[in-house]
């Protein structure tokens, strides 16, 4: 089965994936995303926060996607924002929120957005129905000309 | 990083060694479609083994690469997916319809000897 230990090693690898890795992940990390190569950072912190957590194999890889799609909503039509980690605690259940913002064009129909096969860049349409379908809570606020803000949360099972 | 495409036979394999950018995939998409033609090759195998993510865009370039080599002539098997993988995929709705896919790199190479024996 495959390793987790990707983390580092591929950003060593990588063309400035390095530079967003931090060598231990604290309680919340934030992840500049600029460019297709932070998406990948951006899963493999997170990824790596959801497994100190606790979460099983099956739980970060959603976890992982999730953060995948929202911080490519970035890229596409933002270019650039930042995608938050953060490790929640509830009384003895604990959890991940993943919080990506960016100051973008905004979202002119969230309504619209928010139903399967839509989409503005030619996609799958199948971005933010599919997040909300893969992690526990989900919510999201876009200003038109103001940019988007979406706060997703997983709790451990 | 450049995900390296080895020849065997009538056979490109194509074997993802660690997690991939976008421009990655395309590049490997890019590569492919053009070493089909440069090697005569009959098919294609691309090994996602270890992807731990396979998300909206990786899926559609997975797809889109399977349609160009078939238009090139030959055939393409996904081999590899994970089972968290495939769960999230699914959970997602994101398909490879119309693709071959296999369990791994040996089923797959069954799998193009197999078909390749059909269609000559």
């Amino acid at each position: 089965m495959r390793s987790d230990k990707h983390d580092g090693s591929v950003a060593a690898k990588g063309t400035g994936l390095a530079r967003n890795v931090p060598t231990s992940v604290s309680r919340e990390t934030s992840v500049p995303i600029e460019s297709d190569l932070d998406i990948v950072t951006a899963r493999q912190v997170g990824r790596a926060l959801a497994e100190r957590v606790g979460f099983e194999a099956g739980e970060l890889t959603l976890i992982a996607t999730a953060i995948s799609e929202l911080a490519r909503n970035i890229v596409l039509y933002a270019k650039r924002g930042e995608v938050v980690v953060k490790v929640l605690e509830n009384g003895t259940r604990r959890g991940i929120e993943v919080v990506s913002s960016d100051e973008g064009p905004g979202i002119p129909n969230v309504t619209h957005a928010m139903q399967d096969g839509y989409s503005t860049s030619g996609g799958l349409g199948l971005g933010l129905p599919g997040v909300k379908r893969l992690m526990d809570e989900f919510e999201i606020s876009s200003v038109v000309g103001h940019g988007t803000v979406v706060k997703v949360a997983k709790w451990r099972a | 990083m450049e995900v390296p495409i080895l020849k065997q036979g009538d056979y490109l394999i194509a074997s993802i060694q660690s997690a991939l950018s976008d421009s990655d995939l395309v590049q490997l998409r890019d590569a492919l479609v053009e070493k089909v033609g440069r090697f005569r090759s009959r098919g294609v195998i691309v090994d996602v083994t270890v992807l731990d993510v396979m998300d909206s865009f990786s899926t559609r370039i997975l797809r889109d690469l399977a349609h160009m080599i078939r238009l090139r002539g030959a055939r393409t098997v996904i081999v590899g997916v994970q089972p968290e993988v495939a769960f999230t995929m699914v959970q997602l709705g994101l398909r490879l319809e119309g693709i071959a896919t296999a369990l791994d790199l040996e089923e797959g190479l069954a799998y193009l000897d197999e078909t390749g024996e059909k269609e000559s």
